[in-house]
């Protein structure tokens, strides 16, 4: 049986349909985040578990990984990232375009993990601001599936006025981001 | 390990009065150990690649130990040579003051010796003279100590999320 995504709430007649449009492209946005694999180390195995045919992330809408930035919106961080790289994974999602999100798989890209040491990042919420952390040494890829369904949920609830609020511009100066 | 064709008695009979060296052992694993003036260096290795018994042509690997408790000795440059042909190991060690961390380069006689003269540096803060580039390779640029030097804690001193009660610090 195909699962098809629900309509959103609205008014319904015959021959038109009303809703608002923050609710319509959310909707679109969730179900087919461009995810951004960043794997660094033994999460990054997980994720390939996770786009694999047993867990098979492409059945949330998430078949077609982009390996440039600039045509993703989700970039997944997946590993340790040492503080050499930490440069490079900002420029990554620097290079994004709005909207986007960022979800931290593995003890690692949260905190440092095992890694409490002068060579590794201790988090990449030092470098790039995370929307969904899913902890774990490495994560099972159900939780990184239920991960990219967090994110999913923000998209959909997300305001399409979000990106352009002071509040925002305020977050992103705070990790000495450009605004465009 | 497999033994080599030149024992250690024929060894130090060959090597015991070479200028460069201060003295050497074999260890419980049958590697020869010696203990080289560390200003002599390039002599000493030139010297054991041209061995005819058994010329010491691979410099396996090239790295630093940080003893702070040994006054005037804290550093320690150890190579470690191989001779292909006879199967010949060689662990040679120079040791260094802290005060005063520098030894000749061997990228004259190794090309091998270049990047891991520069990760030595990276993480002990040795100046080898006469290296053609001697800066950072492993470590971040901006980073501005040599962190397995021993005063510098292993520990990341910005993690906050660790409890000391926990983690015995």
């Amino acid at each position: 049986m195909v699962k098809i995504v629900e309509q959103p709430e609205g008014y319904e007649g015959q021959g038109f349909f009303a809703t608002s449009l923050d609710k319509v492209i959310g909707m679109a946005r969730a179900n087919s985040l461009w995810p951004l694999p960043f794997a660094t180390s033994c999460c990054g195995i997980e994720f390939m578990a996770t786009m694999g045919a047993n867990y098979d992330l492409a059945r949330f809408g998430s078949e077609r990984l982009s390996f440039t930035p600039r045509q993703a919106d989700l970039l997944m961080v997946m590993g340790t990232i040492s503080k050499k790289m930490g440069p490079i994974l900002k420029q990554v999602y620097d290079q994004m375009a709005e909207p986007k999100w960022v979800i931290s798989v593995g003890a690692c890209a949260c905190s440092g993990g095992i890694f409490d040491t002068y060579s590794v990042l201790q988090g990449i919420d030092r470098v790039i601001p995370v929307d969904v952390y899913v902890p774990g040494c490495p994560p099972r890829p159900e939780q990184i599936i239920e991960g990219v369904l967090k994110i999913q949920e923000l998209a959909k609830n997300e305001s399409l006025r979000r990106r352009n609020s002071d509040e925002y511009k305020r977050m992103l100066e705070s990790y000495n981001i450009e605004t465009r | 390990m497999n033994p080599s064709a030149i024992s250690f008695e024929d060894f130090s009979q060959d090597w015991g009065s070479a200028p460069w060296l201060i003295d050497m052992h074999v260890d419980a694993y049958g590697m020869i150990n010696m203990n080289i003036d560390a200003t002599q260096v390039i002599q000493a290795v030139e010297d054991l690649r041209a061995y005819e018994k058994a010329p010491i042509q691979f410099l396996t690997d090239l790295c630093a130990v940080h003893y702070p408790e040994r006054s005037g000795k804290e550093l320690e440059v150890v190579y470690h040579l191989h001779c292909l042909t006879q199967n010949l190991r060689l662990r040679v060690k120079a040791a260094l003051p802290e005060s005063q961390a520098r030894i000749p380069s061997l990228c004259s006689v190794f090309a091998g010796a270049n990047w891991m003269e520069r990760e030595t540096f990276d993480f002990y803060g040795i100046q080898f003279e006469g290296h053609p580039d001697l800066r950072r390779i492993l470590n971040m640029d901006e980073m501005d100590y040599h962190p397995l030097l021993k005063q510098y804690a292993l520990e990341d001193e910005t993690r906050d999320d660790k409890d000391d009660r926990f983690f015995g610090r």
